[in-house]
C-alpha cells in the first residue's frame, strides 16, 4: 500500500498518455478510456480512504519519500492526513463526475479529456506533495490545463478570461516562489521538505523576514481562494469556462488557496500569520458580505454562483484567520480547533455544493435554454420538478440549511471564530442573511411564478445528468445529518497542525 | 417509551421519504402513508405524556463532534414541557393531515403536499425534543423551510412565491439574532446543552447585562418565528398557502415554537438582572396582542383576520411568560393550538365551498354548513374568552398575572380582549349570518378544487370529523387548567393571586366586543360605512397596517436594492477596473518599449555609443 498515493497521482497521467494514441475519430473509445481512468483513480482514492487509519488522522499516512534532486535537497515526498485525504477524495470524485457530465462534448473531445486528466494530477499533486519543490511544480501544472480548457472550450470572451486567469494566478505563484526561497535559504540544513521546515521553524527568530515570506504566500493563496480584492478573475473565468471547467475551478482549484493557508502558512509561519491575522480576517469578512451583495446584483446565473464562491470562501478564511490569531493562547486552543475544523469542512462543503450548482447551471444552459439570465426563466418548477428539487436542495445547502453539509461547516466556523473575533463574526453572519436573500430570490425568479411559455417543452434531467448529481446530493445530505466521521478525522489533523503552531 | 422518545420524529420522517420518492404509487397517493406516520407519532406522543405524568423523565445525550479536545454533547430531553408539546403536535397534526385529504383533493401536486407535511411534522417533533441549542436551531430552520415550501406550494401564483420568500427572509432576520445569542452563551459557558448553559448561569459564568443581551437576542429568534412586532409582517402574507398549512404551521405549531423556545430556555430570562429580559418579552407580547388585533378589524380576507388573531394570541402567550405565569403561557399555547386550528380548518371548509377568501362575498353559510358553523362558533367563543370555553381559562390566567405584575400590560391585554371579540364577531356575522352575497366564482380566490357559489353544501366527512374532534378539545381542555398548572410548572415561579375583578373585567370586555360587532355588522345600529367615514385617518392607518410594510419596503427593498446595485457597480468598475487598468498599462508599456527592440544593428550600436559617451561624461564630471 505504500505506493497508493503515487498510484492515485499518476493514474490520470497514464490515462492521458494512453488517450494520445487513440485516433481522434474513435469517440466511444476516448470517452470510455477517460471514464475508466477517472473511475480507477476514484476507486484508488476510496481504497486509500478505507485503508486510512482514522484514529491517527493527524499523522501523515501512506508516506512516500524518494530522493529526486539530492544536490539541492529536493525529494519526491508524498503523504496524506485528515486534511488532504478528504480533499483528494473530493478531487477524484468531481473529476469523475465531470467526465460523466462531459459525455456529450463533441468539440475536440480527445484534447478535452486529456486536459481534464492532466488537471486532475496537478490538483492531486498539490494536496499530496510534502516537498515545496514538488508543491510548486504541481501548483503551476494545475494552471496550464485550465488555461486551455477556458481558452478553447470557453464562451465568447474566453481569450480575455483565460489570459486574466493565467496572469493573475501566475503573479501570485511568483510571490510564493520568493517566499519558498526565503524559507529555503534560511533553513539549516537547507531543504525543501515541508514537514522538516515546519519542524525547523527557520523564520521563528526573524519576524520581519517571516512577515515578508507570509506576504509572498498570502498573495499567491489569496488570489487563488480568491479573497477580496483579488477576486475579479473568478467571475470572468467561471462565466467563460465550459461547465465541467467551472465545476473543477470552483470545487477544487479554489481549495488550493485555502489548503495552502492551512497546510503551509499556518504551521510554517505561525508568528507572522498571528501578527497579520486581523488583516486576513477583515478581508475575509469583507469578502463574505461584499460577495453576497454582489451576488445579489447579478442577473447571470453563473456569475451569481461565482460570487457565491467569493461569499463562501470568505467564511473559510475567517475560520483560518481566527485559528491563526489564537496561536500562542492556550485558552483559545479549543476555539481555534473549532474554527479550523469548520474552515476545512467548509472547503469540502463548498466543493460539493458549488460543484453541484455549476453542474446545474450547465444542465439548464448547455443543453436546454442556452441562456443564463435569471430573469429569462420563470415557472420552471412546474415543468422540471426533478431539476427544481435538486437545484433548490443545492441552493439551500449553500445558504446553510441545517441537515445539509454547509450548515455543519458554517456553524463550526461561527462557533469557533466568535470566541476570537466576536465583532467580525457578527458581521459575517450578516452575510448569511444576504446569502439567504439572494438564493431565495434566484429560486423565486427561476422556478416560481407562471411558466414562461418559451420553456414549455423543456425536458427534465436525463440519466447521465442524474448520475453526475446524485453522488453530490448524497454527500450533502449524509455529512449534514451525520458529520461525526468527517469531523473526527478533520479534527485530528487540525489539532496536529495547530499543535505545531505553539 | 420515554427513553426511546427520539424515534417519534422518525415516523413522519420515514413517511416523508416514502411519499417524496414513491408518492404516486403509494396508497391514497401518499396521503395514507403520511397519515400513518403522524398518527403513530401521536399515539407514541400520548403514551409518553402518560408515562411522564407517572413521573418518567429522560435526557439522552451523545457527543455530536469532538472539537480540539472538547466534545460537543447534544441530545434529547423528555420532561413535562416536551411531553405536552409532543402530544399536542401529534394530535393536532394528525387531524389536520386527515382533513387535508379532503381539502387537497384533486390538486396535481397532491403527494408533494403530504410529503412536505410529513417533513414539517418531523422537524417540529425534533425541535420539541431538543435538549440543546444546536438541535433546537436545526429543527427551527427546518420548520422554517417547510413553512417556506408550503406557503409557496402554489408557486405559480406570484403572490404565493413572494409570500414564501418574505416569510423565510423575515424569520431569518430573527434567526440571525438568535444565532448571536447562542454564540454569546457558548462563549461564556462552553456548551450548547440547555442544562449546561443554565448551570453556567447559576455558577456565574455569565450574568449581568451580557446575560440580558443574550436572552433578548435568543428571544429575537422567537420574535421572528412567532411573528411578533417588529417581525410580524410575514404571517398575514403566509396565508397564501393552502389552508391546512395555515392551520398546522401558521397557527397551531410552528409559530408557537417561539413561545416554546422561551419556555424551554426560561432560566435565561428569569435569571437576567432584575427580570429585564422578561420585561422585554412581556412588553413585546403585550403590545403585539393589541396591535395585531386592531389590524384584524379592517381585514376582509377571512384567513388574514385569523392570521392577525394568531399574532395577537401569540402576544398573549409571550405576555404570560413575561409576567411569570409560565404555566398559563404554555396552557394558552395548547388551548390556542386546538381552537385556532379549528378556526382555520373551519375557514378552509368555507373557502372550499365558496371559493373565495373575501368575507364580503360570503354570508348566510350557517344554514348551508351547520357542522362548520357550530364548530366554528365554539372555537370563536374559546378565542374571545367566553366561559366555559378553553380560551377563557388560559387567557384569564395570563391577565390575572399581568394585573398583579404590571397594570399597563393588563390594560393592553384587556383592551385586546375587546378588540378580539370585535373582529371575531365581525367575521362570524359577515360569514355565517344574513344572506349569501357571493355568486360566480372569483378569479384568484384560493382553495383547491373549490366549488362555485351556486350549490352551497357542507364539506365532506373527512373534513368535518376533524372539526368536531377539535371542537370537543376546545371545550374540554379548559377544565384541565389546574392539573396542567401542576404538571407544567417552573420551580420558583409563584402563582398570581386570584382577582375576581380581573375575571369580570375581561369577560365584560369580550361581551362588549361581541356587542359592538353585533351592533355594527348584524343589527346595523351604527352602519360600518359611517364609522369608516368618521374615523377616516384611523381606518386608513389600520388598512395600511400602520405603514410597517411600507416602511420595510422602503428600507429593505429600495435602500437595500440601492446598496446591492452599488456593490455590483463598484465590483465591476472599480475593483475589476483596477485589475484591467494594470493589464492595459502593462500592455501599453510593452507597446512603447517594443520600439527599443528594432532589430537593426545600427540602432543598437548607436545606443551603445551614446551610453559609452554618457558613462565617460559622468566619470569626468565626478
Amino acid at each position: 500500500m505504500s505506493a497508493v498515493l503515487s498510484l492515485i497521482l499518476w493514474l490520470p497521467v497514464a490515462g492521458a498518455i494512453a488517450l494520445v494514441f487513440v485516433p481522434r475519430d474513435r469517440l466511444g473509445t476516448i470517452r470510455m478510456l477517460a471514464l475508466a481512468t477517472s473511475l480507477l483513480t476514484f476507486g484508488a482514492s476510496i481504497g486509500a480512504g478505507l485503508a486510512f487509519d482514522r484514529a491517527h488522522a493527524g499523522a501523515m499516512q501512506f508516506v512516500e519519500t524518494r530522493p529526486w534532486i539530492p544536490s539541492i535537497g529536493v525529494t519526491y515526498h508524498l503523504g496524506a492526513d485528515g486534511l488532504s485525504l478528504p480533499l483528494v477524495l473530493l478531487t477524484t470524485l468531481l473529476t469523475l463526475l465531470c467526465v460523466i457530465y462531459s459525455w456529450r462534448v463533441d468539440a475536440r473531445p480527445k484534447e478535452y479529456m486529456i486536459l481534464f486528466l492532466l488537471l486532475e494530477t496537478g490538483m492531486l499533486g498539490v494536496f499530496l506533495a510534502l516537498d515545496f519543490f514538488l508543491f510548486y511544480v504541481f501548483w503551476e501544472i494545475s494552471l496550464v490545463p485550465m488555461y486551455f480548457i477556458i481558452g478553447i472550450w470557453g464562451g465568447p470572451r474566453r481569450a480575455y478570461a483565460a489570459i486574466k486567469f493565467f496572469l493573475y494566478t501566475l503573479l501570485g505563484s511568483l510571490a510564493m516562489l520568493l517566499a519558498i526561497l526565503i524559507l529555503y535559504f534560511n533553513a539549516t540544513p537547507r531543504t525543501f521538505d515541508i514537514l522538516a521546515l515546519i519542524q525547523q521553524q527557520p523564520l521563528s527568530r526573524n519576524l520581519s523576514l517571516g512577515i515578508l515570506a507570509f506576504w509572498g504566500f498570502f498573495l499567491s493563496f489569496a488570489i487563488k481562494v480568491p479573497m477580496f480584492p483579488f477576486h475579479t478573475w473568478l467571475p470572468d473565468a467561471h462565466v467563460e469556462a465550459p461547465t465541467a471547467g467551472s465545476v473543477l475551478l470552483a470545487a477544487v482549484l479554489l481549495k488550493l488557496g485555502t489548503y495552502g493557508f492551512v497546510r503551509i502558512a499556518l504551521p510554517l509561519l505561525p508568528e507572522a500569520f498571528a501578527r497579520l491575522a486581523g488583516v486576513v480576517a477583515v478581508l475575509a469578512v469583507i469578502g463574505a458580505v461584499y460577495g453576497a451583495l454582489v451576488a445579489m446584483a447579478q442577473t447571470d446565473l453563473k456569475k451569481l454562483v461565482a460570487y457565491s464562491s467569493v461569499n463562501h470562501m470568505g467564511y473559510v478564511m475567517l475560520g483560518v484567520a481566527a485559528a491563526a490569531a489564537a496561536a500562542g493562547h492556550s485558552e483559545l486552543a479549543g476555539a481555534a480547533a473549532t474554527a479550523l475544523n469548520g474552515a476545512t469542512i467548509q472547503m469540502l462543503a463548498h466543493g460539493v455544493i458549488t460543484g453541484a450548482l455549476f453542474f446545474l447551471v450547465g444542465v439548464i444552459y448547455d443543453y436546454r435554454t442556452h441562456t443564463r439570465g435569471v430573469d429569462d426563466f420563470g415557472g420552471l418548477g412546474a415543468r422540471l420538478p426533478v431539476y427544481t428539487g435538486v437545484t433548490m436542495l443545492a441552493m439551500l445547502a449553500s445558504l446553510g440549511l441545517p441537515g445539509l453539509m454547509g450548515f455543519v461547516a458554517e456553524f463550526l466556523i461561527f462557533l469557533g471564530a466568535f470566541q476570537i473575533y466576536p465583532t467580525l463574526t457578527v458581521l459575517a453572519l450578516v452575510g448569511v442573511v444576504v446569502t439567504v436573500a439572494y438564493f431565495l430570490w434566484a429560486i423565486q425568479r427561476i422556478f416560481f411564478g407562471p411558466l414562461n411559455a418559451r420553456w414549455a417543452a423543456l425536458p427534465d434531467l436525463d440519466a447521465r445528468e442524474r448520475w453526475a448529481l446524485v453522488p453530490l446530493v448524497a454527500v450533502m445530505v449524509f455529512v449534514g445529518v451525520y458529520p461525526r466521521p468527517l469531523v473526527d478525522a478533520v479534527n485530528l489533523a487540525m489539532v496536529a497542525i495547530l499543535g505545531l503552531t505553539r | 417509551m420515554t427513553h426511546v422518545a427520539w424515534i417519534i420524529p422518525l415516523f413522519p420522517l420515514a413517511a416523508f421519504a416514502a411519499v417524496m420518492f414513491w408518492g404516486e404509487r403509494l396508497p391514497g397517493r401518499g396521503a395514507y402513508v403520511s397519515i400513518a406516520g403522524i398518527v403513530l407519532a401521536a399515539v407514541a406522543g400520548i403514551a409518553v405524556l402518560f408515562e411522564v405524568l407517572g413521573g418518567a423523565r429522560a435526557d439522552l445525550t451523545y457527543p455530536w463532534a469532538v472539537l480540539g479536545a472538547r466534545p460537543l454533547v447534544v441530545g434529547f430531553v423528555v420532561d413535562p414541557l416536551a411531553a405536552v408539546m409532543l402530544a399536542m403536535v401529534g394530535v393536532v397534526a394528525s387531524l389536520i393531515t386527515i382533513y387535508s385529504v379532503g381539502y387537497m383533493h384533486g390538486d396535481p401536486r397532491f403527494p408533494r403536499f403530504f410529503a412536505y407535511l410529513s417533513l414539517f411534522q418531523f422537524s417540529m417533533l425534533f425541535l420539541v425534543l431538543a435538549d440543546n441549542f444546536l438541535f433546537m436551531y436545526a429543527g427551527w430552520e427546518l420548520v422554517g423551510l417547510c413553512s417556506y415550501l408550503l406557503i409557496g406550494f402554489w408557486f405559480e401564483r406570484p403572490a404565493a412565491a413572494r409570500a414564501a420568500l418574505k416569510a423565510f427572509v423575515t424569520t431569518r432576520v430573527g434567526d440571525f439574532s438568535m444565532m448571536i445569542g447562542i454564540l454569546i452563551l457558548f462563549l461564556h459557558t462552553g456548551t450548547l446543552a440547555f442544562t449546561g448553559v443554565f448551570h453556567g448561569i447559576e455558577a456565574g459564568q455569565i450574568g449581568g447585562p451580557v446575560l440580558t443581551l443574550a436572552a433578548i437576542l435568543v428571544f429575537g429568534g422567537a420574535v421572528g418565528k412567532s411573528a411578533q412586532i417588529p417581525l410580524h409582517v410575514w404571517l398575514p402574507d403566509a396565508m397564501e398557502g393552502p389552508t391546512p398549512v395555515s392551520a398546522l404551521i401558521h397557527a397551531a405549531t410552528m409559530v408557537a415554537a417561539g413561545v416554546y423556545l422561551v419556555a424551554r430556555t426560561y432560566p435565561l430570562f428569569l435569571l437576567s438582572q432584575g427580570h429585564q429580559a422578561l420585561q422585554v418579552v412581556a412588553y413585546v407580547g403585550g403590545i403585539t396582542a393589541l396591535f395585531a388585533a386592531t389590524m384584524g378589524v379592517v381585514e376582509d380576507d377571512i384567513k388574514r383576520v385569523l392570521a392577525y388573531s394568531t399574532v395577537s394570541q401569540l402576544g398573549y402567550m409571550f405576555m404570560g411568560l413575561g409576567v411569570l405565569t409560565y404555566s398559563a403561557g404554555m396552557f394558552h399555547l395548547i388551548t390556542h393550538a386546538f381552537f385556532k386550528a379549528l378556526l382555520f380548518l373551519g375557514a378552509g371548509s368555507v373557502i372550499h365551498v365558496v371559493a373565495t377568501n373575501n368575507m364580503k362575498e360570503m354570508g348566510g353559510l350557517a344554514r348551508a354548513m351547520p357542522v362548520t358553523f357550530w364548530t366554528f362558533l365554539v372555537a370563536t367563543l374559546a378565542l374571545t374568552g367566553i366561559p366555559p370555553f378553553s380560551g377563557f381559562f388560559s387567557k384569564d390566567a395570563i391577565l390575572m398575572a399581568a394585573y398583579t405584575h404590571d397594570k399597563v400590560l393588563w390594560g393592553l391585554g384587556t383592551l385586546g380582549a375587546f378588540v378580539t371579540a370585535l373582529y371575531m364577531g365581525r367575521l362570524i356575522w359577515y360569514t355565517f349570518a344574513g344572506a349569501f352575497r357571493g355568486g360566480a366564482p372569483v378569479p384568484g380566490g384560493s382553495g383547491a378544487g373549490g366549488h362555485t357559489g351556486g350549490h352551497l353544501h357542507e364539506s365532506p366527512a373527512v373534513m368535518t370529523v376533524p372539526l368536531v374532534i377539535l371542537a370537543a378539545g376546545s371545550i374540554a381542555l379548559g377544565f384541565l387548567e389546574h392539573p396542567f398548572d401542576r404538571f407544567v410548572h417552573f420551580e420558583g415561579v409563584e402563582a398570581a393571586p386570584f382577582h375576581l375583578g380581573v375575571l369580570v373585567g375581561s369577560v365584560l370586555a369580550a361581551l362588549a366586543g361581541w356587542g359592538a360587532a353585533g351592533a355594527i355588522y348584524y343589527w346595523r345600529i351604527i352602519p360600518s360605512g359611517s364609522l369608516r367615514q368618521g374615523f377616516r385617518p384611523l381606518y386608513t392607518l389600520l388598512v395600511r397596517k400602520y405603514y410597517v410594510d411600507d416602511l420595510y419596503g422602503w428600507v429593505f427593498l429600495r435602500a437595500g436594492g440601492a446598496v446591492v446595485w452599488l456593490a455590483g457597480a463598484f465590483d465591476r468598475y472599480i475593483v475589476d477596473g483596477l485589475v484591467n487598468a494594470a493589464g492595459v498599462v502593462t500592455a501599453q508599456l510593452g507597446l512603447v518599449l517594443r520600439y527599443l527592440q528594432t532589430g537593426r544593428e545600427e540602432n543598437y550600436l548607436l545606443l551603445i555609443f551614446l551610453s559609452v559617451v554618457v558613462i565617460v561624461l559622468v566619470r569626468f564630471v565626478r
